[in-house]
């Protein structure tokens, strides 16, 4: 068990790199109900927060020559957009609102996660899991509510020759399942990755001889971490962007 | 004994985030390999480019949780 | 599972295991994350995105009317070019055939003045002539006058007698030849 070698090893060396993604209640002790304000809750309200400054106070003035605020705003309205648009053609346009909510609440939940002594909601599966199942759920309705069965052209490539179309209507059919499982598990394991990692490098930095090396590996991790952040906002997004195409679209 | 077989089984784990960084380098690689040599297409593909490096890194991802499951959670 | 024997309070309790398998905090998590999502939509789709797009488009607006505006101007320029360029060549014409007509004019006084020099040289040189065959004249009269004087003389002093009429007709005779 990991429990007896917790903390023990190394004579002194202490690592506790799943100790940030605890969740505790933010106001005081006690047991965890339903409607209990943890950290997670403060941190996704921040998220929410964030989103509401950038999107809502950076564009209030609605000036012909924006402000710094609103340029972010626009850039990422334009990123989001071009990339429905590119990806989904023109019947995905309707969806964006919904895109842009998951993209910018993944973006900068990441981001505010970045901060020291922070929490992250994103490096949980529950958080991710309820992400991607809503994506998975809403694309799934969604191509039968369009297409009908149709939508089951999806699993029967009709380019592939006649004896292939049922091995590959069931490695379609398994691939269709696993994609809520990679799509979660892709943005959690990413993000809780890169957070673990800083945590025992910054573990290494109680030797005296090996912290400045602690020290630089913690700044470099903490660079890649923030392109990883965004890249993983990016790709979840992205991808819902792939999966609505395959609901619009299901042809091959 | 069972905690000692655990964390080996996470050791061995960890490599597929290795074969996975193989499997990023190839994506990228190719990728790079390709924009050189058609610069005014490579603009248009990076999407399936980090699309790609998606799929390549999320099972790597699959064997670091494998990893961090043994360690913590058997 | 060690995470299914953990409570909360054990987890709280620096416990090790992964916090993301702690199955007792999914609910409180999924719930205030539906909660963080709904809120997000609702900012985004009833204030900010419309806003936003609206901005842009606006802009987009004003960079088309700017554009046709710039196109405009320039159109302009170009016509004003080609009308400066115009009155640059009809200047240039004109200085042309204000010079032409000056050299024309000046030729002209210039050959009036010539004529006039000309006459006046030709009067000058035909007075002249008339001067010096005057002169030559009154000089042939001379020598007329002295020849007869002279023979005159020759003959009283070789002892003849020298007949006025005579001596006339002979000088003159000789003269002439």
């Amino acid at each position: 068990m990991a429990t007896e070698t917790h903390g023990a090893e190394e004579g002194g060396l202490v690592f506790h790199p799943m100790d940030q993604f605890k969740i505790e209640p933010a106001f005081g002790d006690g047991a965890i109900g339903m409607f209990t304000v943890t950290n997670a809750t403060v941190w996704m309200a921040l998220a929410v927060v964030a989103t509401f400054a950038l999107l809502v106070l950076g564009s209030s003035k609605r000036a012909m020559i924006p402000s710094r605020m609103q340029s972010v705003a626009e850039l990422a309205y334009g990123f989001v957009y071009k990339m429905v648009e590119d990806i989904c053609g023109k019947e995905g346009v309707k969806y964006f609102p919904y895109i842009m909510t998951l993209f910018m609440f993944i973006v900068c939940a990441n981001f505010l996660g970045l901060i020291p002594t922070s929490f992250t909601p994103t490096s949980h599966f529950a958080v991710t899991v309820v992400l991607a199942l809503a994506v998975f759920l809403t694309v799934t309705i969604l191509g039968f509510v369009k297409n009908g069965a149709a939508f089951l052209g999806l699993f029967w490539v009709a380019s592939a020759p006649l004896p292939l179309r049922p091995v590959l209507a069931i490695i379609e059919l398994i691939s269709y399942f696993v994609r809520p499982v990679s799509h979660s598990i892709r943005l959690a394991g990413n993000v809780m990755a890169g957070h673990a990692v800083i945590k025992v490098f910054a573990g290494f930095a109680a030797i005296t001889v090996i912290s400045p090396v602690s020290v630089v590996a913690i700044t470099a991790m903490y660079g890649l971490e923030v392109l990883v952040s965004f890249i993983q906002a990016y790709v979840f997004t992205i991808l819902t962007c792939v999966y609505l195409k395959d609901a619009l679209h299901p042809s091959h | 004994m069972e905690g000692e077989l655990a964390h080996i089984g996470a050791g061995l784990a960890a490599i597929g985030s290795g074969a996975a960084a193989i499997g990023v380098g190839n994506v990228a690689g190719n990728y790079l390999a390709g924009a050189l040599r058609n610069p005014s297409a490579a603009a248009s593909q990076t999407a399936t480019l980090f699309i790609g490096i998606a799929f390549a890194e999320a099972l790597g991802i699959f064997s670091f949780l494998v990893a961090l499951l043994l360690m913590f959670a058997v | 599972m060690a995470t299914e024997t953990h409570s909360a309070a054990d987890a709280a309790a620096a416990g090790p295991g992964m916090p993301q398998l702690d199955f007792s905090t999914w609910g409180n998590q999924i719930f205030w994350l539906v909660l963080a999502l709904i809120a997000t939509y609702l900012i985004l789709s009833r204030v900010a995105l419309p806003r936003i797009g609206a901005v842009l488009a606006e802009r987009q607006g004003t960079i088309t009317n700017d554009i046709a505006a710039a196109e405009d101007l320039k159109a302009k320029a170009i016509e004003a070019e080609a009308a400066y360029d115009k009155a640059l060549l009809d200047a240039r014409a004109e200085a042309q055939r204000i010079v032409a007509a000056a050299k024309a004019e000046i030729q002209a006084d210039l050959d009036v003045a010539i004529s006039k020099a000309d006459a006046e040289i030709a009067a000058k040189a035909a007075e002249s002539a008339k001067a010096i065959s005057e002169i030559r004249a009154s000089a042939l009269e001379n020598v007329k006058v002295v020849a007869k004087d002279t023979t005159k003389e020759i003959v009283a002093a070789m002892g003849g007698k020298a007949d006025a009429k005579t001596v006339t007709a002979a000088v003159t005779a000789r003269m002439k030849g």
